[in-house]
């Protein structure tokens, strides 16, 4: 078994269907009419034997990393970047986002190798977005920092393109 | 410097560090390890994403 890197499918028909409401909300969300929120976005990683990819619907305890100091589930991404789109041309464009500071797992112990995080919105039934992959890694003690790409039109973490 | 270790914390003097790099086009990774007496007592990473890897089509997704 093997993680492999993705944006997964089921993410695209969901940001039809208006499930996910990333960055600072400036809509009203699902779930009140009067109060909106934005979702909370988390990342857990999981062990190079795991199986994570475009196939995942949601976060699972299954493959997941274990140790000292490490909460399942992951962390909270900080997610105060709203989603950005520009035209590429008349006819294509671009939307993208990117969390806006890094994940950051402190003072943990995580022995068994793990090579992939998966990113997923807790509050709507923990329903992925996407899987991104390193190399395989493990921590004793320390600080285990992932470090987000720029947020632009062919760097950031999610984009979805008109060709 | 004070580094935290499986044997609580302790003056790097005291032990053997070992750091290294990963720098390909999809992460730049640095890690340092320190060893005391033959055992790894602490390991952090950081791993910087560059990006999402394109996918068929050339596009991470298209319409």
């Amino acid at each position: 078994m093997a993680n492999t890197q993705s944006m997964v499918t089921s993410f695209l028909s969901e940001l039809m269907l208006g499930q996910h409401q990333l960055g600072t909300s400036t809509i009203v969300s699902r779930g009140s009419l009067t109060a909106p929120t934005t979702d909370t976005v988390k990342a857990a990683l999981y062990l190079a034997s795991a199986t994570v990819n475009a196939s995942t619907t949601a976060y699972s305890a299954t493959g997941e990393v274990s140790g000292s100091g490490y909460t399942a589930g992951g962390v909270t991404v900080t997610n105060a970047n709203a989603p950005t789109s520009t035209n590429a041309s008349s006819t294509a464009g671009v939307g993208y986002w990117t969390p806006s500071a890094s994940i950051v797992y402190t003072a943990v112990t995580l022995a068994t190798a793990f090579d992939a995080v998966l990113i997923y919105n807790s509050t709507q039934s923990n329903k992925a977005i996407s899987v991104h992959t390193f190399g395989s890694q493990s921590i004793t003690a320390g600080t285990f920092t992932l470090t987000m790409p720029a947020s632009t039109t062919t760097t950031a973490l999610i984009r979805l393109a008109t060709t | 410097m004070i580094v935290t270790t499986t044997k609580g914390d302790m003056d790097d003097s005291q032990l053997e560090k070992r750091e290294g790099t990963v720098d390909d086009e999809n992460e730049f990774t640095t890690w340092v390890e320190y060893w005391l007496d033959g055992e790894l007592v602490h390991r952090s990473a950081h791993v910087t994403l560059k990006k999402m890897p394109t996918f068929a089509g050339g596009v991470a997704a298209s319409f």
